[in-house]
């Protein structure tokens, strides 16, 4: 049962940023949930790397059967960088509506519609 | 020279345009022309080494390139217990024909852009976005390796977005794109949350491999929802269709044209996962008619939101959702009858070729007709069609190419909407009547809405404050014209087109186990 922990840890953050998205008005709030889908998603990629009693992948002399798989860490790694550029770019469009529209609540923008 | 381009011919389609982009800022100090010359150079022969590799792939079956191994083709090196362990790219011909018609527009709107951007600030970072852009669309249709094939999903977003949101003075635009790049990001986690469902079990990123192991159990059905719902929400499809008008109306018009594209590389990625990666395991009737069920509805809320609009761009970006519909629809009623094999030789087999065929038909009629709405928002500077009228004086050319596009979107005979459409019609009044009943009243209704804005913008008497309004520079002509041209030709010789591309396509979609085959080599 306890192995199974990130898991849910995984699912519930990637709800948990969801229920922010479609709740939250602000934009910045809107990408902190993106922030936090991300976050889970990341903790399930580490969490299916995970064997129990295995070693670390940068010790070569290691029994291949025991060693960690590097891959998911690489994802991981990857992931993380993707997602620093996404969020940047995201804030970085919030602040230009911010500077045009003088506000940041998403209920107030309206001028796309018309 | 020439073997040495044709044996890495895979990597040089991503190596290319990435070069590209990140030597523009150093191009474009060389001033205006080199700038101009470097792109098009590039575009051109990103376009001709992605012949080059169809050509392989059509002639010699598919091609397999592995980054970083001795031999391209050796995925499976003696040690790796039976694994391919690289990056794989596995470019069948449902890919090659993707990274054709993708690196094609990518040319042509590059070209278009020359002409349409050539007052604006900043082309350094708008043609390297429009590079890289292709890189992303390039990248997703030829991988062979699920993380790679994320990776490549968000290039195309975020180039995407930052391209929408390319001229913020209005802050509107900002607004669109935010909302792509936001939707897009979300659509990238969820696929790689499936990702990461099928990597814990199956212990591989590589399609094929995991094809092979493939089960069924209830991960891979969440895995498959979290898949369709992600590609869904990237290609635009109804209920995930809410980003499209927004992004579509706000990018100028070269981008809009090439965002069809990158939205359709999304569609490949559904039905490389659906078909290559899922397959017979599948419970494919039902998928098969939830991907009906949601290209019907594509179709039909489509058109129907189209009606009322003002701004001709977003009235187009709704046919965009619509006419992405016929897609799912054709490839839908294949993925049906994906086990039935008299059915499938029936009507299935033409249904998708139907609905592949009708991708690179909208990549042409629906670039086309965006180009020629960025053409006539450079001329009168608004896009409302009230406030439009008479430019049928002045634009006499543009005129032309509209009404090439509104006929083939409308699937009017001779030209290319109608050969597919009536590829789907036939097929699917096989599979099942009231859907072809629907299709068909769908092109009736993008008829009458297209008759509707051609009146509204090139008809009635001249008007004093379009006075000045004259036709646009020859290279957006050109780009237009060759739109025009290939609309045509592809309608009056569809037969030809299907034989040779279409059906090889439509084939390495449905044949799962060649396309396994092809990274185990021949097993």
């Amino acid at each position: 049962m306890i192995e199974n922990v990130p898991f849910f840890c995984a699912g519930l953050l990637v709800i948990i940023g969801l229920v922010v998205i479609v709740t939250k008005k602000d934009l910045i709030k809107m990408v902190m949930g993106l922030a936090l889908v991300e976050a889970g998603v990341n903790l399930l990629l580490v969490a299916t790397g995970y064997i129990s009693g295995g070693v670390a992948p940068i010790f070569t002399n290691a029994p291949s059967t025991d060693m960690v798989m590097p891959t998911v860490q690489a994802m991981t790694l990857t992931n993380i960088v993707i997602g620093i550029a996404t969020t940047a770019l995201l804030l970085s469009f919030v602040l230009v509506i911010y500077k045009k529209y003088g506000t940041r609540d998403v209920t107030e923008m309206r001028r796309l519609k018309e | 020279m020439m073997d040495f381009i044709i044996a890495n011919a895979p990597a040089l389609l991503i190596a290319l345009p990435m070069l590209g982009a990140f030597a523009l800022p150093l191009v474009g100090r060389l001033g205006d022309s080199a700038r101009t010359g470097w792109v098009l150079g590039v575009g051109l022969i990103t376009f001709v080494i992605a012949a080059l590799l169809a050509w392989t792939v059509l002639s010699g079956g598919p091609v397999l390139y592995t980054f970083g191994a001795a031999s391209p083709a050796d995925a499976l090196p003696a040690d790796s217990g039976g694994i391919p362990i690289r990056i794989v790219f596995t470019v069948d011909a449902m890919s090659a024909f993707m990274a054709v018609f993708a690196s094609f527009v990518g040319f042509i709107t590059c070209l278009y852009s020359v002409a349409s951007e050539r007052r604006s600030s900043g082309k350094d970072g708008y043609y390297a976005l429009m590079l890289l852009l292709l890189v992303g669309i390039l990248g997703m249709v030829c991988t062979g390796d699920l993380f790679n094939f994320f990776v490549f999903l968000e290039i195309n977003s975020l180039a995407g977005a930052a391209l929408v949101a390319y001229r913020i003075d209005k802050g509107v635009s900002v607004e669109a794109g935010l909302k792509y790049g936001f939707l897009s990001t979300l659509a990238g986690l969820m696929v790689l949350y499936a990702i990461a469902l099928l990597y814990g079990q199956y212990d591989s990123l590589n399609m094929a491999v995991i094809a092979s192991r493939m089960s069924y159990t209830m991960l891979d059905k969440v895995a498959l929802a979290l898949f369709v719902a992600g590609l869904a929400l990237k290609a635009g499809a109804v209920p995930l269709h809410f980003w499209t008008p927004d992004a579509y109306s706000m990018a100028p018009g070269a981008v809009t044209a090439f965002l069809v594209v990158a939205s359709q590389a999304g569609l490949y990625g559904l039905f490389r996962i659906l078909f290559s990666v899922y397959g017979l395991t599948l419970s494919y009737v039902t998928v098969g008619w939830a991907v009906i069920i949601l290209g019907v509805l594509s179709m039909f809320v489509g058109v129907t939101m189209a009606i009322p609009q003002k701004d001709v761009k977003r009235l187009m970006a709704y046919h965009a959702v619509s006419q992405s519909g016929y897609m799912l629809l054709g490839v839908g009623v294949g993925l049906v009858v994906l086990g039935d094999a008299a059915a499938m030789d029936a009507f299935g087999r033409t249904a998708m070729e139907g609905g592949i065929f009708h991708i690179v038909n909208h990549a042409m009629y629906k670039g086309l007709l965006f180009l020629t709405a960025g053409a006539i928002f450079l001329q009168t500077g608004t896009r409302n069609l009230n406030k439009m009228g008479g430019l049928g004086h002045s634009m006499k050319w543009t005129m032309l190419f509209f009404i090439i596009g509104a006929l083939a979107i409308a699937g009017i005979p001779p030209f290319n909407g109608f050969a597919s459409k009536l590829m789907i019609y036939e097929s699917v009044f096989a599979f099942s009547p009231v859907i072809a009943v629907i299709a068909m009243v769908v092109s009736i209704l993008t008829l009458a809405s297209f008759v509707k804005v051609f009146h509204a913008i090139f008809m009635g008497p001249e008007q004093p404050r379009h006075a000045d309004a004259g036709e646009v520079p020859k290279p957006m002509l050109a780009a237009m014209a060759v739109l025009a041209l290939l609309t045509i030709l592809m309608g009056v010789f569809p037969e030809q087109i299907v034989t040779t591309v279409i059906a090889p396509a439509a084939d390495a979609l449905i044949d799962q186990s060649a396309y396994v085959a092809t990274v185990f080599g021949g097993i």
